[in-house]
């Protein structure tokens, strides 16, 4: 939250109603049907029985869904330590201004808008090994690559995949926030001689905390809830390698049909994703405001 | 110009580095789609041998594919155009006021983009087919209302807690009401914010593929599912699955190019 005090005024919960009506009509309603399915066994048209949280218990006993829960927090955690520190860098890198900086801004957002099957596509033909141009890249330095056959190479062609789809996202928010810092602040650390290091760590660094803090959830919620790309580019293997949460979850729900415990996972799902957000924004409002101090 | 003396050539260097990386993948599809499936399929080729428009022509006369593209234009406009209405005034009142439950609300809004759409699949199905909305663009462009309008809402409250309080005071002790505040002032202030989230919102609710396929068979078809139709029991038909792929960042680019200067201008997000 702001420093600045905000008059108190209730009435300003008119100008929430709309969001909350929208928001209602598309998360709450839904929401409240996935609770319903969760303590129920639907037998069959219009006929149900309450199971009360039966199908909870069962969901975590699933040591198949506790190595993809797993696999999931290790993807995630891998994500983050990547696409964070590369896009701010790409974002330090790139032009402040002219056309060069409107031509960058353009390539950089390319991937972003890609559609994540087209995204999976493109990757599944790119690193063949016969076909592709990554393949054939990485064969040709004499690596054994394929990402249809060993689990390893899977886990890490979607990571790479993931990366390149997304850097920009954290590349463009940061860039953003770099340009908002005025001129002035450069001046006064050149005046003080501050390294280049010192700029980025007292300057750039806590400037940038509240679009990187958007960036770090947005790719938090979203790599959790990957789902198109390793399913259009592995198919969630080989094995069972890079078979993701929200894959998993599908599978139950359509594939097997398995309504009840489907609900009751999707709900666990959404509570350890709301418990790692709720961490993250913790963890990042207390270290931006250690910044604060620092610069005092 | 300290602007080019903090520019050492190492970050060159490596911004080049990056942009070979990023464009690889995306030469690959262009690539691709100037080729026949036959060429895409026998060897491994840097440039296309047997140059060809094919898959371009089938998808620009064949209604089934282009329509593709104007039903995801349509959802996706209805989509931004709800988003940003409602976040708007939202966005206001989290940045002016203290309210009861205020960063309670803020919190539940952004806990609505963690859900997996995967989990809201099947009761979007059954509430819209209740509804009589399936099939129609309304539909879609209601359910990507789920993760859109709480962004909007984070973006745009970023945006307006920049804007100093003196400005609305001045206004309403200037008789203004506040709609007409709004609509005349305060909206030109943040209209590079209103950009920046518009780009948002057109990007996720444009790459969504689950939630849009699921809602739509027929007359609202987007693109992305249009496009799935590529893969048949006779295998893959890459070349025109590529052209479509290519087609598909042209809206997103020329978006891109409208907002570029928004956010070359920089923006910080206040609250957080």
């Amino acid at each position: 939250m702001s420093v600045v005090v905000k008059p108190v005024n209730q009435k300003a919960w008119w100008l929430i109603v709309p969001v909350i009506l929208c928001v209602a009509f598309s998360a709450i309603i839904p929401l409240m049907t996935v609770v319903n399915y969760s303590v129920q066994d639907i037998i069959g048209p219009g006929r149900a029985v309450f199971v009360g949280t039966e199908w909870f218990a069962e969901i975590m006993r699933n040591e198949d869904l506790l190595s993809a829960l797993l696999r999931q927090l290790m993807f995630s955690m891998a994500v983050l330590l990547i696409e964070i520190p590369l896009g701010v860098l790409l974002a330090l890198s790139m032009p402040e201004r002219g056309w060069r900086a409107s031509a960058v801004l353009v390539i950089v957002a390319l991937s972003l808008l890609i559609p994540w099957n087209v995204v999976g596509t493109i990757w599944q033909i790119f690193g063949r090994t016969d076909i592709g141009l990554l393949g054939n890249l990485l064969v040709g330095l004499g690596l054994d690559y394929s990402y249809s056959g060993n689990p390893v190479q899977a886990w890490l062609t979607v990571l790479l995949m993931d990366v390149w789809h997304w850097t920009p996202l954290v590349a463009l928010l940061a860039y953003a926030g770099l340009r908002a810092i005025p001129e002035a602040y450069y001046q006064a650390a050149s005046i003080d001689g501050a390294s280049k290091w010192a700029v980025f760590r007292y300057i750039q660094l806590p400037k940038m905390r509240g679009v990187l803090m958007i960036a770090v959830l947005l790719r938090f919620m979203d790599s959790f809830m990957i789902y198109t790309e390793p399913f259009v580019l592995t198919g969630g293997g080989p094995g069972s390698s890079t078979t993701f949460l929200s894959q998993f979850l599908t599978q139950m729900a359509v594939g097997q049909f398995d309504v009840g415990p489907a609900a009751a996972f999707s709900l666990i799902y959404f509570l350890i994703i709301l418990l790692f957000c709720f961490l993250l924004y913790n963890w990042m409002m207390r270290v931006g405001t250690q910044d604060k101090g620092g610069e005092r | 110009m300290s602007a080019t003396r903090r520019w050492p050539r190492k970050r060159t260097l490596f911004l080049v580095c990056y942009l070979v990386f990023a464009l690889l993948p995306i030469y690959w599809m262009v690539g691709m789609s100037f080729r026949t499936n036959q060429e895409i399929l026998s060897n491994f080729t840097l440039f296309p041998h047997h140059f060809t428009l094919d898959s371009y022509r089938l998808i620009l006369t064949d209604p089934s594919w282009y329509m593709g593209y104007v039903n995801s234009l349509i959802y996706v406009c209805i989509n931004m155009v709800i988003s940003i209405a409602v976040a708007l005034p939202a966005a206001y009142a989290f940045s002016r006021y203290s309210f009861l439950g205020d960063r309670q609300v803020f919190f539940w809004l952004l806990t609505n983009r963690m859900t997996p759409p995967a989990v809201f699949l099947l009761p979007f199905f059954q509430f819209y087919t209740t509804l009589g909305l399936m099939d129609t663009h309304l539909a879609v462009a209601l359910a990507h209302l789920l993760f859109n309008v709480p962004l909007a809402v984070w973006i745009l409250e970023g945006f307006m807690s920049g804007i100093p309080r003196e400005i609305d005071e001045t206004a309403y002790i200037d008789g203004y009401s506040f709609p007409r505040f709004f609509l005349t002032i305060f909206l030109p202030l943040i209209k590079s914010g209103v950009g920046v989230a518009a780009f948002f919102c057109f990007m996720f609710s444009w790459v969504e593929l689950l939630l849009a396929r699921t809602l739509t068979s027929v007359n609202a078809k987007p693109i992305v599912a249009v496009m799935t139709r590529t893969v048949s029991a006779s295998g893959m038909d890459w070349a025109t699955l590529a052209a479509a792929g290519t087609l598909t960042i042209v809206p997103g680019a020329i978006v891109i190019w409208f907002v570029r200067h928004y956010i070359a201008k920089g923006f910080a997000m206040g609250r957080v």
